[in-house]
């Protein structure tokens, strides 16, 4: 379902692209809300609820790095709150392909915080929808200039793009006090790769170059899901993601990531208790 | 109607001829002998400045000039050609671009004709293709239309890999394409006869540098160009200076942002707080610092985090 949705609104990124993306860009950030329709489709209308004490989305106001835009995503619920998050979907309604990612977090991990980098084209509303047990759909939204100067969200060195391709690294934070719960983590997880929009034309070819990018990343502790993530182009090149968990005693974390070229990348590590 | 339409025409020949025959020069300097150049504001680019931020020049040879650089508008290249057509007669053979970014190409098009040949980093036509119709959009914002809507990205079409010498008549220039460092398609043009380099956007002076390649190839890029035989440096941005003295500012900078951002990176730090505390001891050295050291602390977090 994701898919079919993210081709579509990837096909219009395209389309526009060829006929005109200046001329849309050009009537202003303010000209047009493209929510209404982006709920439509990607949410199929189920009504949004206010998400103010479920889930809370930070990022900077002003998009420093066009291709580096860090976004945080904390869910808010009380410890004894029944309902738990289902998963969380990151919408940047004014890119090319607005549905940037969706976060599915472990049955048993106890996700509170994830926090990844993207790309912002355009001054835009970010929202962020999360989905609880109780089958309610919850949203909150922020708004972030797009960067001025010569940053764009494109490659800074496409070569060097290349050549991490399909490198990992894991690593754990210590956190201070524990956090919140007993067992509590943070960590993170890099993926080399262009993940290339798609959107640029070959000088020579004058053909699109095709988009090449993470569309699926699954990360678990032993054999117990902590998140899966559905990606797009909108996600920062070297996919790069940050969370909190919960540790289940596991002795292994193991990430495996695939690509729009199919390419399937795996990797596990042992989990250093030592202090953390 | 007929009439109505004729005076139309000849009111817009009338003005455009009245526009070619006003067009303002471009100040420029000559800061050795048959070499031109304009200092750029240190500003953003916007309407008010025509996007005339970085510096540009162009070298007179016994048979022929070559432009470096044409400006941030093409109102800025226009004027910059009248500049070198009020020094000279002699034919433009090149224009060579330091890199793609808008403040350096965005009056390519006031020297689009037959006769001239665009120079550039063998990147350059990649970078035009992926950054350029950003730039276009984001530039409409403070520039305005008018500006922007006669903006052309033209590409090189003779492209450097390594270096290549341009011969303009009993003058020689160097040119030299780096790897990725201030950006990735950075190309210099060191004119032998008078040991001036135009180092681009490898050299900043006053205006804080901006990451936009790779910073621990400017950090090496840095070490290499000190070693180029030149008495002066044209800089991308800020005043003409010695060589190489005039690294040493920028150096410094890069280097304290490193260090600091390997220590956030090694303390768990989130990209965020490099954001906000890398490089905070350059802030008084610079200008535009609070425009470009958030951006430049971002862009190496997330290289440096690689080492």
């Amino acid at each position: 379902m994701f898919g079919l949705h993210f081709r579509l609104l990837c096909v219009a990124g395209v389309l526009s692209g060829i006929t005109g993306a200046t001329l849309v860009q050009a009537a202003g950030p303010d000209a047009y809300d493209p929510w209404p329709l982006l709920a439509q489709d990607i949410f199929e209308n189920r009504p949004m609820n206010d998400g103010a004490g479920v889930i809370a989305i930070e990022m900077p106001y002003r998009a420093e790095d066009a291709a580096i835009v860090p976004v945080t995503l904390r869910t808010l619920l009380p410890l004894d709150d029944s309902r738990r998050v289902l998963r969380i979907t990151l919408v940047i309604d004014q890119n090319p392909a607005p549905m940037a990612a969706k976060f599915e977090l472990g049955p048993e991990a106890r996700v509170s915080e994830i926090s990844t980098r993207v790309r912002v084209n355009n001054y835009t509303d970010v929202h962020a929808v999360a989905e609880l047990s109780d089958g309610k759909l919850y949203m909150t939204k922020t708004y972030v200039k797009a960067s001025g100067g010569c940053s764009a969200p494109a490659a800074k060195n496409a070569d060097e793009a290349k050549n991490r391709l399909g490198q990992m690294r894991y690593r754990q934070f210590a956190k201070p006090g524990q956090g919140p719960v007993s067992g509590f983590r943070e960590a993170q997880i890099m993926i080399g790769h262009p993940n290339n929009s798609g959107l640029q034309m070959d000088q020579v070819t004058q053909l699109y170059i095709p988009a090449f990018f993470v569309n699926e990343l699954r990360l678990w502790q032993d054999d117990s899901l902590v998140l899966a993530v559905e990606g797009g182009i909108s996600i920062s090149e070297d996919p790069n993601i940050r969370f909190t968990y919960v540790s289940n005693g596991a002795k292994r974390f193991r990430a495996e990531a695939k690509d729009t070229e199919g390419h399937l990348f795996q990797h596990e590590w042992k989990i250093d208790d030592s202090g953390i | 109607m007929v009439h109505r339409a004729l005076l139309a025409a000849l009111a817009i020949l009338g003005a455009s001829t009245i526009s070619l025959a006003q067009q303002p020069e471009l100040s420029v300097t000559e800061i050795a002998p048959g070499l031109f150049v304009h200092h750029g504001v240190t500003e953003l680019m916007t309407r008010q400045n025509d996007g005339a931020i970085a510096n540009v020049g162009f070298i007179i040879g016994d048979n022929a000039v070559a432009v470096v650089d044409t400006g941030g508008s093409v109102r800025e290249g226009r004027q910059l050609l009248a500049a070198i057509r009020a020094r000279t007669a002699k034919p433009i053979r090149y224009v060579i671009n330091t890199h793609g970014h808008p403040d350096h190409v965005f009056g390519n098009a006031a020297f689009s004709n037959d006769g001239i040949t665009f120079v550039g980093h063998r990147n350059l036509p990649r970078a035009l293709a992926t950054h350029g119709p950003f730039y276009i959009d984001a530039f409409r914002r403070t520039m305005g239309d008018e500006l922007i809507d006669e903006v052309r990205l033209v590409p090189p079409t003779l492209l450097v890999d390594g270096s290549l010498k341009l011969d303009l008549g009993s003058r020689s220039l160097a040119l030299r394409a780096w790897p990725a460092a201030h950006s990735d398609n950075d190309l210099t043009v060191l004119d032998e006869k008078t040991g001036t380099l135009f180092a681009g956007d490898l050299v900043f002076l006053d205006h804080t540098p901006v990451l936009d390649g790779n910073l621990h190839g400017w950090l090496s890029a840095i070490g290499e160009l000190s070693a180029v035989p030149a008495l002066r440096v044209v800089p991308g941005h800020g005043p003409v200076s010695g060589w190489p003295a005039g690294l040493a500012d920028e150096r410094r900078y890069l280097e304290t942002l490193a260090s600091d951002i390997r220590a956030l990176i090694g303390r768990g730090e989130q990209i965020r707080a490099a954001a906000d505390t890398a490089a905070a001891t350059e802030r008084s050295h610079w200008q535009l610092f609070d425009d470009f050291n958030a951006r430049n602390a971002t862009a190496a977090f997330s290289e440096i985090e690689w080492e």
